[in-house]
């Protein structure tokens, strides 16, 4: 397991213990227990089916969606010190403060403008002054006003397939979420706008915590300060990000990220 | 199945492993020129350092490639990094033993100063080093480089008491100091080389370990 642990203070914004998770009678996360500092990146790597997706989707309650997963352990989310996967906890409230942007750009068919005003609507904010600035802000967040600002009401998908991306980063920091999760943010774009998304993360956590998946391991040495790797569903290695990719202290997680696995 | 990745990571070691003979005869031949007084394979050694500064720059040129090309990470990553320092040191060792030929041929033209015993016995220790060093980095045998860097000490005690011993004969009759100079000078260029040999175990360690030694312990002294 882990050979390092972050002092536990106010530099956690969450913490994970014992977490296991079952699809139905399949368990596919074994006993996790993982800090997440606070404004940091967190990167996920590992081979597909390692469980680095599942883990993530538990950060927003995604499993809720399917009957028959079950999840046991805890997700401290700090300061408030909630269990996020407790059942007592709306699923709906944490995906306002936890926000997940996918490998796919996923824009609702609406305009620019209400896709990122789409979560500040169902949080019931309507008043249009207040709105307006918080879109504005979004899109800012997300580098992306000075490309749509004078388009805000054209549909969103007249974007590229970065724009729409960051226009999805957008609609996620809306909502002023704890946690961004990303899955696999840039598998589906080209160099370019892999890097924009890639700077756009890195100049991201000086706002928000970040947890991201990836299967580019250069990615995860770019834009990460702590790697976790995994592998059939257990946490085989966390550590510094430089460590990691430098002097990883397990076989298994040199093998892997040196080609060399299986 | 090796991949061609591995293949090339051999081949760069193979680079280093042939560099390092290279340099190794160089040390020896050049020190033998001097005790057997033979300026023609001094000649020889200047001659020929060309080829090692070849395969320096050969070696630099792969491991600048491997980066750019395969991104290595964790052992593989070491293991360029280390490669390309490693080089540096043995062409700086090379040149040493180019030195080493080029006061040969000088002193070789004068009438012979005294016989050479501590020379012999400090070159054999740093040849003994270098050699050492290198098959630390092919077994991956940390404890060798460990003794390696130990060895030095030997080296540098060498140096001073044939510094002293120059000294006196120098003291006692000045018409030896250009030829005591030149000496001293080779003591001093074959204590060097041990400092080279220290520092590429230094870097098979950090290959191996992953961990920085250099800089750790204090300056030892001269």
């Amino acid at each position: 397991m882990s050979e390092m642990s972050i002092a536990i203070s106010e530099k956690l914004k969450s913490e994970v213990k014992n977490l296991n998770f079952y699809y139905g009678a399949v368990q596919t996360l074994k006993n996790i227990n993982l800090p997440i500092e606070r404004r940091k990146v967190t990167a996920l790597i590992g081979p597909s089916g390692c469980g680095k997706t599942t883990f993530l989707r538990c950060f927003n309650r995604m499993h809720d969606l399917y009957p028959g997963n079950r999840y046991e352990g805890e997700i401290t989310l700090y300061p408030d010190n909630i269990n996020i996967i407790s059942h007592d906890i709306d699923p709906i409230e944490i995906r306002m403060q936890i926000s997940m942007v996918f490998q796919k750009p996923n824009p609702f068919p609406k305009s620019i403008y209400e896709n990122v005003a789409y979560g500040l609507r169902v949080r019931g904010i309507s008043n249009r002054q207040l709105l307006e600035e918080r879109v504005e802000k979004s899109l800012k967040g997300a580098v992306l006003w000075d490309e749509v600002k004078d388009r805000l009401h054209k549909p969103a998908f007249d974007l590229s397939g970065g724009q729409q991306q960051r226009l999805c980063i957008a609609r996620a920091l809306a909502t002023d979420p704890r946690i961004l999760l990303f899955d696999e943010p840039t598998s589906a774009l080209d160099p370019t706008a892999t890097s924009k998304i890639e700077e756009l993360i890195i100049e991201l956590k000086n706002e928000v915590t970040i947890i991201i998946v990836t299967h580019n391991m250069q990615q995860a040495a770019r834009v990460s300060d702590y790697t976790v790797f995994m592998y059939l569903g257990e946490i085989i290695e966390f550590d510094r990000t430089e460590k990691i990719f430098t002097t990883p202290a397990k076989k298994l997680t040199e093998e892997y990220i040196t080609g060399r696995f299986g | 199945m090796t991949t061609v990745f591995e293949k090339e990571l051999g081949e760069l070691k193979e680079r280093i492993l042939k560099m390092g003979a290279m340099v190794e005869t160089a040390i020896r031949d050049a020190v033998a020129s001097l005790v057997d007084r033979d300026s023609e394979l001094a000649k020889k050694i200047i001659d020929s350092d060309h080829k090692i500064n070849a395969l320096d720059v050969e070696i630099d040129e792969e491991s600048i490639r491997l980066l750019a090309i395969r991104q290595p990470r964790a052992g593989d990553l070491r293991f360029i990094t280390t490669a390309m320092k490693i080089t540096t040191d043995l062409e700086r060792m090379g040149d040493l033993a180019q030195d080493i030929a080029e006061r040969a041929i000088e002193l070789n033209q004068e009438p012979i100063l005294k016989p050479y015993i501590d020379i012999p016995r400090m070159t054999e220790t740093a040849r003994g080093m270098v050699r050492d060093a290198l098959d630390a980095l092919v077994k991956g045998d940390a404890k060798l480089a460990m003794d390696v860097i130990k060895r030095d000490d030997e080296v540098d005690l060498l140096n001073v008491q044939v510094f002293n011993e120059l000294l006196f004969f120098m003291i006692q009759d000045p018409s030896t100091v250009s030829r005591a100079t030149r000496i001293t000078y080779i003591s001093k260029y074959i204590e060097r080389i041990a400092d080279h040999a220290t520092n590429i175990a230094e870097m098979v360690i950090y290959n191996i370990e992953g961990k920085m030694i250099r800089h750790l312990a204090p300056p030892a002294e001269p």
